[in-house]
């Protein structure tokens, strides 16, 4: 294994750079953005949306940063004609100057020398980057075609080489024209959603290709494609291969066959990884989009295990996400610009009508007021004059102007996020919680605690438990107990972005009590599977005081207790601390909406904790008292000759009702009876606090 | 015996009543309880005309649901019962035997009835109280210690005994030494003098003091029990004879004093019968160390514990005669206790030779 591990290794060094191009973390920055500029140019190319290409890529660079991307680019390619631009003036670039000079990229190199921003940057890693970007568009696609997704996942294992695996992703989709498969599976950066001001998955990941690409450059292996657009159409099984010189796809074999589905697409990547290191990445990515798809039916066929089956949660496909306009408080200078050099509007006036959300003729004529700039002024001063944008962009922040319209997001909501869990709860497989790296020892240890002490409780208790009518907020998940609560926040603006907090909750007095909670991070229902420390989410955890919600709560840390906690944030632009899209920035607006969304379930939360906690107390004294009642009986007995057996049944039942009576006994769901051995455990969970 | 029986006959019916209350609770759904004097400061007096420390009425209640009393108020049945037992079986027992009678432990848990005899001991004297019982009606007595010589005969249980007889070993004070029990013979006893510890008793009766003194020579170890305390009190109210107590000079030998002198808070029901008020104070006193010549070396620092015992004392109302602060004021003070034996300096028999015949002479005691 080890063999092979080094052998993987030895094949990828060849894809490394040269010592040349290898740059620091901060040309790596900026390296990505050369990507996008990369993706935009070639979308430019090949694309009619060459206009909101600009839009959506600007706004995340903007103008005046494209020139030292720019700048990288051209370092990073290795064709020298590049090198004579590099004094222009920042804001003078344009995106179609981008364009020209980019393509000269040539792709492979590109991407071997970005494979650590592009996922793939070690064998264990490569899996769940290539299953994430399949999943990811059959998710993507399914909800656009308002289609209830049904995914089989896998990973086989390559006979001869065990240090070669094939990924394959199969989805009830719409399926992909026969005419598309060869840019979608062959070349770099083609996508359809890159483009749009639209709550996706699509934008968090770096397309299809590069998964296929990643295949051929390690496998020499083409990518398989089998898809089949409805119960009319014949299917196709396509070989695609990417020319990485020209970055045009070659299709190497093509034929019509059987396709199981009516619809749908299957996509094979066979690639050079690690999949004992990988698999655990990969399992947790399943398990969580599941978590936040509760739309989705997935089967996970893994090597050398059963297959794991996530039935869907909820009939009901999440709400269509409207495109929108960018809302103009969130525009910078430099994208203002180029939107205005892009822009086909005649006046300014006019160009902000078109081209933003929320703009009426009124709201134009104020922002132009209040940017004291003359009526007359042209739309091509704006786009040329970075004083006369700067103005504008003054005069928009200045005028009033009605938040922009939330269709735009779909929130898994209220109900789908309790589904969700309950539905994860009951298959999750009871891995180390959440961490960074595996740093095994606490983890594994807390693992076989968990073995012992709840198998024994479990069986114990289920047989009588199952019967039991749950307490409201409470679930029976495979024997235990949990009480779940979820908050959808109502959507909120950031810069001209609109967005959505939502928190859901699973609290288990049967789960392990001294282990930090497990924290799941989704944005636009991606999980969040690195960075942790590094993200907003995690931040609006720590920072919200966990104490007043009964959970024991490190100085500085995450809450200490037997929870999981899932938090979404859906949003036309996930603001991301970098390239990677692991963690998401730390904006005020973001932070306090996290917390407030936190503090509703976890008021709930309190509440439940709390009147269990009273409940567990009423049995500790409920079970003194039976403790002594046996001894109270034969004394009186022996003294006065009263009857021993009747004083014991009537001081019993005084004592069951001294203390919550049934009540208490359905609290802790526990069957109504004096049996002190599982007294102990409700001790043991009072230990806790 | 015949008295006996009728006393028998009481002190059962009242155990009966008790139970029967509680049994009434039960078939009436109400919280089973109890009601028990209070055994504390809070409910304690200073007679100043009796000189005693007397009970007052407070009371306790002992209710069964009831976290913080439901053990105590199965261990009070508990003992209620043993009691009724011996009673009904003519059977006297020490409290230590009784803690062992009772003790088991209940059900399948590992938690006893009693887990120690200081758990026992208090439940015995809240009895007491409840039911207005001597604890010698309730067929019980405590551990023995304290032991008497002096020129005196006297019958204990029908057997005459000679206390001018008993060696260096001295007669066992029994905890029962009511005139039932105890009668007391010829004397020639002037004073009791009564000593705080084993130790100077010994020295005492070596030198044969108690013969040269014509004084029954008595000692609790330590605080004196009641069979002890019981004694002296008959000793003084029946035979006229003044009580001399001798106790180191720190906090605990002014409170054994005090104690036989008044009585204690938690025996407050008992003082009637145990307090002596006239009792003498004869040492050691602060000033005895300078006045007779006793070395600095052989004094004690006094710790945080006992400082605050003194502190306490001062608050009691039986500690506000003036000479007592001073007492108290002035250890506090100078910061040093003695032992008895610190005397033993001046020599080994100086203490029995000079220093009590000189003190007795020159009436150098406080009262
Ligand atoms: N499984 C699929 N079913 C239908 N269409 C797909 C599927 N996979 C990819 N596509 C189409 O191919 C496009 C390119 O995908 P991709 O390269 O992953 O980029 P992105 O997802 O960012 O748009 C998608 O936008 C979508 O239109
Ligand atoms: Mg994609």
């Amino acid at each position: 294994m080890a063999k092979a591990r080094r052998k993987a290794g030895e094949q990828l060094e060849l894809l490394k750079p040269g010592p040349k191009a290898r740059k620091s973390s901060s040309s790596q920055k900026t390296t990505r953005k050369t990507r996008e500029a990369v993706k935009e140019s070639a979308a430019r190319s090949s694309s009619s949306r060459a206009k909101k290409a600009a839009v959506k890529s600007s706004k995340k660079s903007a103008a005046p940063r494209a020139a030292p991307a720019a700048t990288a680019a051209r370092k990073a390619s290795a064709s020298p004609a590049t090198t004579r631009r590099t004094s222009a003036p920042a804001s003078r670039a344009t995106a179609e100057e981008l364009a020209q000079r980019q393509r000269e990229i040539s792709v492979s190199e590109f991407f071997s020398k970005n494979r650590h921003l592009l996922g793939f940057d070690s064998p264990s890693k490569a899996l769940l980057t290539a299953v994430k970007e399949a999943v990811d568009n059959s998710l993507d696609a399914c909800e656009e075609a308002r289609i209830l997704p049904e995914i089989v996942v896998e990973v086989r294992a390559v006979e001869g080489a065990p240090d070669r695996w094939v990924i394959s992703v199969e989805d009830n989709g719409p399926g992909i024209l026969k005419t598309q498969v060869p840019k979608i599976f062959g070349k770099l950066l083609y996508g359809s959603k890159f483009h749009r001001l639209k709550q996706s998955r699509g934008q968090q990941g770096i397309g299809i290709s590069a998964a296929a690409m990643y295949g051929q450059l390690t496998t020499g292996k083409p990518v398989v494609v089998w898809t089949r657009t409805g119960k009319a159409r014949k299917a196709h099984r396509m070989e695609i291969r990417i020319d990485t010189r020209t970055n045009s796809p070659v299709v190497v074999s093509e034929e019509e066959v059987e396709f199981p589905r009516d619809h749908g697409t299957r996509v094979e990547i066979e690639m050079q990884a690690d999949y004992s290191r990988g698999q655990r990445h990969l399992l947790r990515y399943v398990e969580q989009t599941v978590l936040a798809n509760p739309h989705l039916a997935l089967t996970f066929c893994r090597p050398n295990a059963e297959p794991l089956v996530f039935p869907r949660a909820s009939e009901e496909p999440p709400k269509e996400a409207a495109e929108i306009k960018p809302h103009p408080y969130g525009v910078e200078v430099g994208t203002l610009m180029l939107m205005a050099k892009e822009s086909k509007a005649r006046s300014v006036a006019g160009f902000l009508q078109t081209e933003f959300s929320r703009v009426s003729a009124q709201v134009a004529d104020e922002i132009l007021r209040n940017a004291k700039l003359p009526k007359s002024v042209r739309l091509k001063d704006v786009a040329e004059d970075r004083e006369v944008a700067e103005k504008l962009r003054q005069g928009i922040l200045a005028t009033k102007i009605m938040a922009p319209p939330m269709n735009c997001l779909s929130p898994i909501g209220d109900e789908l996020i309790r589904k969700g869990l309950i539905s994860f709860l009951n298959v999750v497989e009871e891995e180390e919680p959440e961490e960074e790296e595996p740093s095994g020892r606490s983890s594994r240890r807390a693992k076989a605690k968990e073995k012992t002490a709840e198998d024994k409780q479990a069986e114990m208790e289920k047989a009588a438990a199952d019967s039991m009518p749950p307490e409201e907020g409470e679930e029976q998940i495979k024997g235990k107990r949990f009480f779940i609560v979820s908050t959808t926040r109502p959507p909120k603006v950031y810069r001209g972005n609109p967005f959505q907090v939502e928190v859901g909750l699973a609290y288990s007095p049967d789960w392990p009590q001294d282990q930090p909670i497990r924290l799941y991070r989704f944005a636009n229902r991606v999980p969040l599977l690195f960075q942790r420390g590094a993200c907003a989410i995690t931040e609006a955890v720590v920072r919200t005081d966990w104490k007043n919600y009964e959970l024991a709560q490190p100085k500085g840390a995450l809450p200490v207790g037997p929870m999981a906690l899932l938090v979404h944030i859906a949003s036309v632009w996930v603001p991301f601390t970098s390239e990677s899209k692991e963690a998401i920035a730390h904006y005020p607006e973001l932070l306090s909406e996290i917390r407030l969304a936190l503090q509703e379930c976890g008021r709930k939360l309190a509440a439940y904790i709390r009147k269990r906690k009273a409940a567990v107390h009423e049995l500790r004294r409920r079970s003194t008292f039976e403790l002594y009642i046996d001894e109270v009986a034969r004394s009186l007995h022996e003294i006065v000759g009263a009857d021993e057996e009747k004083l014991r049944g009537r001081l019993l039942e005084m004592a069951r009702l001294a203390t919550g009576g049934d009540r208490t006994d359905e609290i802790l769901d526990r069957v109504a009876s004096r049996r002190r051995d599982e007294f102990e455990g409700a001790e043991a969970e009072e230990e806790y606090r | 015996m015949t008295r006996r029986d009728a006393t028998a006959k009481k002190t059962l019916a009242k155990i009966e009543a008790l139970a029967k209350a509680v049994v009434r609770d039960i078939q009436k759904k109400q919280n089973p309880r109890i009601e028990i004097p209070l055994r504390t400061l809070s409910n304690i007096t200073y007679n100043a005309r009796k000189k005693i420390i007397e009970m007052g009425k407070e009371t306790q209640e002992r209710s069964f649901f009831n976290v913080s009393q439901a053990r105590k108020f199965m261990q009070t049945f508990l003992v209620a019962s043993a009691c009724k037992e011996l009673i009904e079986t003519g059977k006297t027992t020490s409290i230590r035997d009784l803690y062992y009678m009772t003790k088991h432990t209940l059900g399948n848990s590992k938690v006893n009835t009693f887990e120690e005899q200081d758990e026992s001991d208090p439940i015995i004297e809240d009895l007491e109280v409840t039911l207005d019982a001597l604890r010698e009606e309730l067929h019980l007595f405590a551990n023995r210690k304290g032991l008497m010589v002096g020129p005196m005969t006297i019958v204990d249980s029908g057997d005459t005994i000679d206390l001018r007889r008993q060696g260096s070993g001295g007669w066992g004070v029994p905890s029962i030494v009511e005139p039932n029990v105890i009668k007391f013979g010829k004397h020639e006893a002037r004073y009791v003098l009564l000593v705080e510890k084993e130790a100077v008793w010994s020295r005492f009766n070596e030198d044969k003091f108690w013969k040269k003194e014509k004084c029954m020579l008595i000692h609790g170890g330590g605080q004196p029990p009641r069979g002890v305390r019981r004694l002296v009190h008959r000793m003084h109210y029946e035979l006229g004879l003044p009580v001399y107590v001798l106790v180191d000079n720190d906090p605990w030998g002014f409170y054994i004093y005090s104690v036989v002198k008044q009585g204690s808070i938690n025996l407050a029901y008992e003082s009637m019968r145990m307090a002596v008020p006239r009792a003498r104070f004869i040492g050691i006193s602060s000033r005895d160390a300078e006045r007779y010549g006793i070395p600095e070396e052989t004094s004690i620092r006094l710790d945080e514990g006992d400082h605050r015992r003194i502190r306490q004392m001062l608050e009691y109302p039986w500690f506000q005669d003036k000479k007592w602060r001073r007492e108290l004021e002035t250890m506090a003070k100078s910061n040093r206790k003695y032992e008895i034996e610190a005397l033993s300096r001046r020599g080994i028999s100086f203490i029995t030779e000079e220093y009590l015949p000189r003190k007795l002479a020159e009436k150098d005691w406080l009262e």
